[in-house]
């Protein structure tokens, strides 16, 4: 077997809240191999945040591994792009929409002729070439969630993490955003990694559905989804498959937001004298 | 608004007074204030003469020297406090000590150290006027947004790089309001460091003409300062206006949501 793209071990975080913790993610193994779409799917507190957090690097880990390629992570990786939620503050509002999404090439030392293929490409993808010049603050949200998708795409990564990137955009642009991303994905052949509260989305989105239990957060299940490659928004979501599929996650969620959490409090409160 | 009326609401009330005081010295000339007339006649000749080479520049050059070390240490000085925890709690305390100093009794002091000679007024300067650039741009830095941040790091954003691109925009709209705190001292300061130890420059004068008795000049040393301040404030709405375009298009877009 070869070595999987990203590989999570006993992945254990704990925050100090004054003299006590507050476990945010309690044991958690997971491999990812290269060019999959995955979707995290869990109740809402479960640590899903904190766990792409972990992911990108930009928080240590209090016990456990996380290997990005076979080297472990242990601040933001090269080969990784993340798209949050709040699309309105991860842009830079002093940028235009092609600034922002160049900057992180230009910081990379990539020379000005490939600098403008990549973005030029990028801004194409996210069918926003018209607009290069606004300040992402001129556009609806869906379109800056657009931008920042283009800026990852444009730097190249072998891992995109998104953390509930279309959490605050609207139905409709939600769809359209959910097909760029299948789109996307078809073309780069990026491992995509897609964290979500959204049970739909993550059944019509992803290959494979990692579902989370409740605080303290484990693998509660790990559901391939068998539904063909070409998807699209009508026939998929309508099909008996997907409604199989739906259910049993729905499911799964709801057993982990009814079941008590066994030995531990969800907020574990130790004194450390 | 169109620009006629923007002129308009800026000289209105300027002109209202001005003629409330012309109307007021219609009777009896008083010895210690001149008549808008002759506040013109005055001020043309004294500051359109010699005096606009040996005092008027040299002030002006003071400030403007004054100024500009103050932006710049105390951006620079700033974005190192607020970038780093230690630093800022290594130089809290000496920070609120220096900042209650008020600065014009260190012109005594200075003098003292530095002399009387232009170095001493630009310290007295520095030295008043750096703190509401320093602190708003501490604040500034640390109020970074924390996605912004995130998001700059996952992009492998450091450094140098990170204060371009990231610290000094985001704090720039706090650093601006330090910077319009701050002129309006170093005018002040200015001043008052001419009024102690000076043989030269506006604030100098001031005094000399009122020691003198030459009341009409005085009155017209202080026109001078009143209206420097005015085009300071000019300038930095420039400069703002500029550096700012899109921090008061985000406010217009999040006041229209």
């Amino acid at each position: 077997m070869s070595t999987p793209m990203l590989s999570i071990k006993n992945l254990k975080k704990t925050y100090q809240v004054g003299d006590g913790e507050i476990e945010a993610v309690h044991n958690i193994t997971l491999d990812i191999a290269e060019g999959e779409l995955i979707c995290i799917v869990g109740p809402s507190g479960a640590g899903k945040t904190t766990l792409l957090k972990c992911i990108a690097g930009l928080l240590a880990p209090t016990a456990g591994s996380i290997e990005l390629a076979g080297a472990p992570v242990t601040g933001p990786p090269k080969a990784m792009a993340v798209v949050f939620q709040e699309y309105s503050r991860s842009l830079f509002p002093w940028m235009t929409v092609r600034a922002n999404v160049e900057l992180p090439l230009k910081n990379a030392g990539v020379s000005k002729a490939e600098r403008d293929t990549l973005v030029d490409d990028a801004l194409e993808a996210v069918e926003l070439e018209h607009m290069p010049q606004s300040y992402p603050w001129q556009l609806s949200g869906g379109m800056q969630q657009r931008v920042a998708i283009a800026r990852a795409v444009a730097y190249r990564p072998k891992v995109l993490l998104m953390d509930e990137p279309f959490a605050a955009v609207d139905a409709q642009t939600r769809a359209d955003l959910e097909d760029l991303v299948r789109d996307i994905w078809h073309k780069l052949g990026v491992t995509i990694l897609f964290i979500t509260h959204d049970i739909d989305e993550s059944v019509y989105l992803a290959q494979r559905v990692i579902m989370l239990s409740n605080s303290p957060t484990v693998v509660q299940d790990d559901l391939t989804i068998d539904l063909p490659d070409q998807r699209d928004q009508l026939t998929t979501r309508s099909s008996k498959r997907f409604v199989e599929l739906r259910t049993h996650v729905y499911e799964q969620i709801q057993i982990a937001k009814a079941s008590k959490p066994t030995g531990v409090t969800a907020i574990q409160k130790t004194s450390k004298r | 608004m169109s620009i006629l009326k923007r002129i308009a609401y800026f000289v209105g009330l300027p002109l209202l007074l001005i003629i409330m005081w012309w109307a007021l010295t219609l009777g009896e000339p008083n010895f210690y204030v001149p008549t808008p007339a002759q506040l013109i006649t005055t001020f043309w000749e004294v500051w359109a003469g010699e005096r606009f080479a040996t005092d008027f520049l040299p002030s002006i050059i003071r400030l403007f020297i004054g100024l500009i070390a103050t932006i710049t240490l105390g951006i620079v000085l700033g974005i190192l406090i607020g970038s780093f925890r230690w630093l800022r709690s290594l130089t809290e305390p000496l920070l609120e000590f220096f900042r209650a100093i008020p600065p014009p009794v260190l012109v005594p002091l200075f003098i003292l150290l530095i002399g009387i000679n232009d170095q001493m007024m630009i310290f007295v300067i520095i030295s008043g006027s750096i703190w509401p650039v320093l602190l708003n741009t501490v604040e500034g830095v640390r109020a970074v947004d924390e996605v912004l941040s995130d998001t700059s790091r996952t992009y492998g954003i450091h450094g140098f790089s990170r204060v371009r691109h990231l610290v000094l925009p985001a704090a720039s709209p706090q650093i601006m309001t330090g910077v319009r705190q701050s002129l309006s001292i170093g005018l002040i300061l200015m001043v008052i460091s001419e009024m102690f130890g000076a043989s030269s420059g506006i604030g100098y004068t001031i005094v000399l003409f009122q020691r003198g008795f030459a009341i009409p000049e005085m009155w017209s040393g202080i026109a001078v300062l009143g209206l420097i301040g005015i085009a300071l404030s000019l300038i930095s709405k420039a400069i703002e206006a500029r550096v700012l375009r899109w921090y008061h298009g985000v406010k217009e877009v999040q006041r229209d949501s």
